[in-house]
C-alpha cells in the first residue's frame, strides 16, 4: 500500500486529519469532561464516595422541584410544538404563492430566528404587563374594563399562556425554516403534474404536498423537541420558577442553593433525553444521507 | 366551476384580498411585537403608565441611559468581547475542519460528519454546569474567556458544517485552475478559495456572534460578577422598573435586526445548515 | 516547449480502474486529441498530466525530465477547463495577468503580455469586466487567453467547447486550432466529440475503458480502424457490422447468411488463418450505394434488402435496409426520394471493407 502512495508527502496524506483533529479534540475534551465530571458531581459525596442522595434528593425532597419541572417541561412542549407546527405549515404554504412582496414577507418571517429567548421573553413582556400594549388598547376598545393580569404566582396560568405565545412567537421561525425548506425541494412539476391530472387544491395538500412533506415536518418536530428540553430564558423572564423547567431547576440548584450534585444531576437528565432524541434524528438522517449519496 | 375565457370576479378578487389579508396578518404578527417593544423602550416614563397611551407619543433616551448605568454598559461590552473571542476560536478550530470535509476524501469522513452533525444536537448547556469546578480550578470561573470557551464548543460543529458547505459551493475548477497556474495549496486556498467563500464566511461569523450574544444559561452559571447582557438581564435587570426591561430587549435585539439586513439573503440557508 | 510522454499510468478510484496501463508519446508542439467516451479515462489522463491526480502505476515525462510526483504549478503547464473555472472575484486583466504574477514577472511584461494574449483571442475590449458581465463565448476566450499568456510548456484542454452553443463551437474549433499553429504550444485536447478530434488533432488518442485503443491521425483512424471499438466510435452514422462466416475451401468467399461477399486474392490470402470461423465485417454506410446511384466503374458485391426507414437530412439522405434479420444503414449524400417497403440493390468496393477478428476484435484487415 504505502508503495503504491509514493510522491504523497506524509503531511498530505494525513492533512485531512490533521485539520479536523484540533475541532473534534476541543469538542471531545469540552463534551467528555464535563459530563465525566457531572457524573461524578451526581453520584459522589464530598468525600468522594459513591452516594445516590442527590438523586434521593430530586426525586423525593419537598424543597426539589424536579417533578413540577419535569411536568411543566412537558406540557409546555405538548401545548408549543403543535400549534408550531400548524403555523409553520401555514406560512410555508403561503410563501410558496407568487406574490408582490413575496421576498419581504419571508425575511419578516425569519426575523424571529435571530432574536434571543430573553429578548423574546421580554417583547412579549411589554405587550402583556398591566401596562402593556394589549390591556392598554382592549381597555381603550372598551372590550375590558381592568387590565388582564398576566404575571405574578397567583396568575400561573396565564404565565404559561405569556410563555406560549413568547415561545410561539419566537421559535416558529424555526419550524417554518425548515418546512419551507422541504416544501421548496418538492419539484413544481409534482405538483403541476397533479393540477394537469384534475386535482383541486385539498387534493393536491392532502395527496401530494403533505407526503412529500413528511421528513420535513419530522425533522422539524424533532429539533424542536429537543430544543424543548433546553427552554429557559424565556421562562425565567416571564415567571420566574412559578413554572418551574428542568433547565430553570438546574441553574437555581446550582446558583443558589449551590447543590452542584443536584444540578449536575439535572444536566445529565436534560443530555440523557436530548441524546435518546437525537439518535433517533441521526438514524432518521443518516439513512436520508445514504439515500442521497447512492442517488 | 367557471369555463374558460369567463372570469368569475367576485371570488377571484375575494381569494385575493383574504389571501393579502394573510399575508399582512402574519407579517403583523411577527412585527407588531418588536414594534411596540422598541417603542416602549424610548418611552418617557408617564406615557407608558398612561393607560390612555396605547402608543408613547413623547420619547426619551433615559432608559437606555439608567439601564447602562445600572451596569448593561460594562455588560453589553462583555457580551461583545465573549461573543468576538467565540467567533475567533470557533473560527480557527472549526473552518480548517470545514474545509477538509468540504475539499478532501479520507477514510472516516463520513462517520466523522455524522459524529459532528450528531454533537451539533447536543444541548451544550448542561456542559456549563460540571464546568464549573473545572474553572475553579483553572482560574477561569467568572471569566469572559471561560465563557468564551463554553460559547465556543456550543459554536463549533455549527461553524464546521456551516463553513463546509460554504466551500462546497465553490467550484472545485477554480481552485484546480489555480494550482495549474502556479499555485500551492496554501496559496490557493489563500488567494482563490478564501476571496470566494467570504461573503458566505462572514455571515456565518456574524451569524456565531449572535449565537453568542444571545446565549444566556452557560453565561449565568459560569459568571458572577462579569456578567453578559442576557445574564445581567437575567440576574439584575429583573428588579428594575418595567420600561428598563424594554431597554434592555432593545439592546439585546439590536445585533439581531442588524444582522437580519445586512445577512437577510445567507439567513435561511444558514438556519438550513444549523438544523438539517 | 517539450515532448510528453507517458509510460504504462494506472488509476484506481477506490475499486474502479480508471486507467489500465496508458502509454504515449506526443511529440513538441504536436496536438493531440485524446477522444473517446465518458468515462473511458481521458479525463483523468489530462488531470494526471495537469498535476491534479497522480497515479498509481507509471511515469509522465516532460521531456527528459520525470515530472510524475510534481505538484502542477511546478511543471510550468496551462489547462483550459470545461467550466473554463475564470475566478469571479477577478476582472478579466487580472484573471489573464494571474498566472503571471505568481511566477514574478515584471508589471511592465505583464501588461505587454496580457495586451498580446488579450488582442489574439480579441477580449482586449473586455480586459475591465468581472467574469459574470460576460457570455459564455467571452468566458472561455478569457479561460484560453489565461492559458496562453505564461508560454506553457504544455497546453492541456479538458472539453473547453462542450458549453457552447452549436454554432460558436464551430466558430471556436477553427479558432483555436489556428491559435494553437500560430503559438506552436504542445496541446492534449480532450473530447468526447468525434468531429472536434478530426478537425483539430494532429493525431487522436481513441481511447476506451482506461486504455488507449489507437492512436493516429485523423485519416489513419477513420480508413484504418484498429479495431471494432474505434471503428464504430469514428464515424457517424456507425459504421455496419455484422458477422460472416470465412469460407476459403470452393469459391473464396464470406457467408452472411442472408448475403455472400465474394473475396478477391488479396483478402483471401489476409484471411487464410480464418477459413470457417466467424469474422465481424464492417463497412461505413457512407460506402454503400443504391445500385443505380454508383460510380459508373464501380464494381464489387450487391446486397438486396427492403427499405425500412427513411432519415431525410437535406444534406443527407440516411437509408435503413433491411436484409433478412440484418440491418443495413447507407447514407448518401444530397436528397434522394426513396420509399418505406421498396426494395432496394446496394453496392459497395471491396477495399472499403473492415474485417475484424470476432474474439479480439482487431482488424485483420
Amino acid at each position: 500500500m504505502p508503495s503504491k502512495k509514493q510522491g504523497y508527502s506524509l503531511v498530505e496524506r494525513y492533512l485531512p486529519y490533521l485539520l479536523i483533529a484540533p475541532a473534534l479534540g476541543y469538542l471531545l475534551f469540552f463534551i467528555g469532561y464535563p459530563l465525566t465530571q457531572g457524573v461524578l458531581l451526581a453520584f459522589t459525596d464530598q468525600n468522594g464516595h459513591f452516594t445516590l442522595q442527590h438523586v434521593y434528593y430530586l426525586l423525593y425532597s419537598p424543597s426539589s422541584n424536579f417533578w413540577p419541572a419535569l411536568e411543566d417541561t412537558l406540557a409546555l412542549a405538548a401545548v408549543i410544538i403543535p400549534i408550531q407546527i400548524m403555523l409553520a405549515l401555514g406560512f410555508s404554504l403561503m410563501l410558496s404563492a407568487n406574490f408582490k412582496g413575496k421576498d419581504m414577507a419571508l425575511y419578516i418571517l425569519i426575523i424571529p430566528l435571530t432574536i434571543s429567548d430573553v429578548a423574546g421573553g421580554l417583547i412579549w413582556y411589554s405587550l402583556l404587563t398591566a401596562n402593556g400594549f394589549f390591556n392598554k388598547l382592549f381597555m381603550a376598545l372598551g372590550i375590558i374594563n381592568q387590565p388582564i393580569q398576566f404575571f405574578g404566582y397567583q396568575f400561573r396560568p396565564m404565565e404559561f399562556i405569556a410563555i406560549v405565545l413568547a415561545e410561539v412567537w419566537r421559535a416558529t421561525a424555526l419550524v417554518f425554516v425548515i418546512i419551507f425548506a422541504g416544501l421548496q425541494m418538492i419539484s413544481k412539476e409534482y405538483i403541476e403534474a397533479a393540477e394537469v391530472f384534475g386535482a383541486g387544491t385539498w387534493t393536491k395538500l392532502r395527496h401530494i404536498i403533505f407526503p412529500m412533506l413528511k421528513p420535513s415536518v419530522q425533522t422539524a418536530l424533532l429539533i424542536r423537541t429537543l430544543f424543548a428540553f433546553q427552554v429557559f430564558g424565556v421562562v425565567m423572564v416571564l415567571a420566574g420558577r412559578d413554572i418551574p423547567v428542568l433547565a430553570g431547576e438546574a441553574y437555581y440548584e446550582q446558583t443558589v442553593l449551590y447543590h452542584y450534585g443536584v444540578a449536575a444531576l439535572y444536566a445529565l437528565i436534560i443530555a440523557a433525553i436530548s441524546v435518546v432524541i437525537g439518535y433517533i434524528y441521526i438514524r432518521m438522517f443518516k439513512a436520508q444521507y445514504l439515500r442521497e449519496v447512492t442517488m | 366551476m367557471s369555463t374558460p375565457g369567463e372570469t368569475p370576479p367576485i371570488r377571484y378578487y375575494l381569494l385575493r384580498i383574504l389571501f393579502a389579508g394573510i399575508v399582512v396578518l402574519s407579517c403583523t404578527w411577527v412585527l407588531l411585537p418588536i414594534i411596540i417593544s422598541i417603542l416602549y423602550a424610548f418611552s418617557t416614563p408617564q406615557d407608558f403608565y398612561s393607560p390612555k397611551m396605547i402608543i408613547p407619543l413623547h420619547y426619551t433616551l433615559s432608559n437606555i441611559q439608567k439601564l447602562l448605568a445600572l451596569g448593561a454598559a460594562k455588560a453589553t461590552m462583555n457580551s461583545i468581547i465573549v461573543a468576538v473571542m467565540t467567533v475567533i476560536f470557533s473560527f480557527a478550530l472549526g473552518l480548517p475542519a470545514g474545509y477538509a470535509f468540504a475539499r478532501f476524501a479520507f477514510k472516516g469522513k463520513d462517520s466523522l460528519k455524522l459524529l459532528i452533525i450528531g454533537l451539533r444536537m447536543f444541548p451544550m448547556l448542561v456542559i456549563a454546569v460540571p464546568l464549573v469546578t473545572l474553572y475553579i480550578r483553572l482560574g477561569l470561573n467568572d471569566t469572559l474567556l471561560g465563557v468564551a470557551l463554553a460559547h465556543t464548543t456550543m459554536a463549533l460543529p455549527f461553524v464546521i458544517l456551516i463553513t463546509s458547505s460554504i466551500f462546497v459551493s465553490v467550484p472545485i475548477e477554480l481552485e484546480e485552475a489555480g494550482y495549474v497556474f502556479g499555485l500551492d495549496r496554501k496559496q490557493t486556498f489563500l488567494r482563490i478559495t478564501l476571496p470566494l467563500a467570504l461573503p458566505g464566511l462572514t455571515a456565518a461569523a456574524i451569524f456565531t456572534f449572535i449565537m453568542s450574544w444571545n446565549e444566556v444559561f452557560m453565561a449565568a452559571v459560569l459568571t458572577l460578577t462579569n456578567r453578559t447582557l442576557p445574564a445581567f438581564i437575567l440576574t439584575s435587570a429583573m428588579a428594575a422598573p418595567d420600561i428598563i426591561k424594554f431597554a434592555a430587549s432593545f439592546i439585546m435585539i439590536l445585533p439581531a435586526l442588524i444582522f437580519v439586513f445586512i445577512a437577510r439573503k445567507y439567513l435561511i440557508s444558514m438556519w438550513g445548515i444549523t438544523v438539517k | 516547449m517539450v515532448d510528453v510522454k507517458l509510460r504504462g499510468l494506472v488509476k484506481r478510484f477506490g475499486k474502479t480502474v480508471a486507467l489500465r496501463g496508458i502509454d504515449l508519446d506526443i511529440r513538441d508542439g504536436e496536438f493531440i486529441v485524446l477522444l473517446g467516451p465518458s468515462g473511458c479515462g481521458k479525463t483523468t489522463t489530462l488531470r494526471i498530466i495537469a498535476g491534479l491526480e497522480k497515479p498509481d502505476e507509471g511515469r509522465v515525462l516532460f521531456g527528459e525530465k520525470d515530472v510524475t510526483y510534481l505538484p502542477p504549478k511546478d511543471r510550468n503547464v496551462s489547462m483550459v477547463f470545461q467550466s473554463y473555472a475564470v475566478w469571479p472575484h477577478m476582472k478579466v486583466r487580472d484573471n489573464i495577468a494571474f498566472p503571471l504574477k505568481i511566477r514574478g514577472v515584471p508589471q511592465e511584461e505583464i501588461d505587454k503580455r496580457v495586451k498580446w494574449a488579450a488582442e489574439l483571442l480579441q477580449i482586449d475590449e473586455l480586459l475591465d469586466r468581472y467574469p459574470h458581465q460576460l457570455s459564455g463565448g467571452q468566458r472561455q476566450r478569457v479561460a484560453v487567453a489565461r492559458a496562453i499568456v505564461i508560454e506553457p510548456d504544455v497546453l492541456l484542454m479538458d472539453e473547453p467547447l462542450s458549453n457552447l452553443d452549436a454554432l460558436l463551437r464551430v466558430k471556436m474549433r477553427s479558432e483555436l486550432k489556428k491559435l494553437q499553429r500560430r503559438i506552436g504550444v504542445t496541446t492534449i485536447y480532450v473530447t468526447h466529440d468525434q468531429v472536434e478530434a478530426m478537425t483539430m488533432g494532429d493525431r487522436i488518442a481513441v481511447m476506451n475503458a482506461g486504455k488507449i485503443q489507437q492512436v493516429g491521425t485523423p485519416e489513419e483512424i477513420y480508413l484504418k480502424p484498429a479495431n471494432t471499438f474505434v471503428a464504430g466510435f469514428v464515424g457517424s452514422p456507425q459504421m455496419n457490422f455484422f458477422d460472416a462466416t470465412v469460407r476459403l475451401d470452393g469459391e473464396k468467399l464470406l457467408d452472411a447468411g442472408e448475403f455472400t461477399i465474394s473475396l478477391s486474392d488479396d483478402l483471401a490470402a489476409a484471411l487464410k488463418d480464418y477459413n470457417n470461423k466467424t469474422v465481424i465485417v464492417g463497412i461505413r454506410p457512407e460506402y454503400m450505394y443504391p445500385r443505380e446511384l454508383a460510380p459508373k466503374n464501380m464494381v464489387g458485391p450487391m446486397i438486396k434488402g427492403v427499405i425500412d426507414f427513411v432519415e431525410a437530412l437535406g444534406s443527407d439522405t440516411i437509408i435503413h435496409l433491411k436484409v433478412g434479420n440484418k440491418h443495413l444503414v447507407i447514407k448518401l449524400s444530397g436528397s434522394h426520394h426513396y420509399r418505406i417497403g421498396e426494395e432496394l440493390v446496394v453496392v459497395f468496393s471491396l477495399d472499403k471493407l473492415h474485417i475484424f477478428d470476432k474474439n479480439t476484435g482487431r482488424a485483420i484487415i
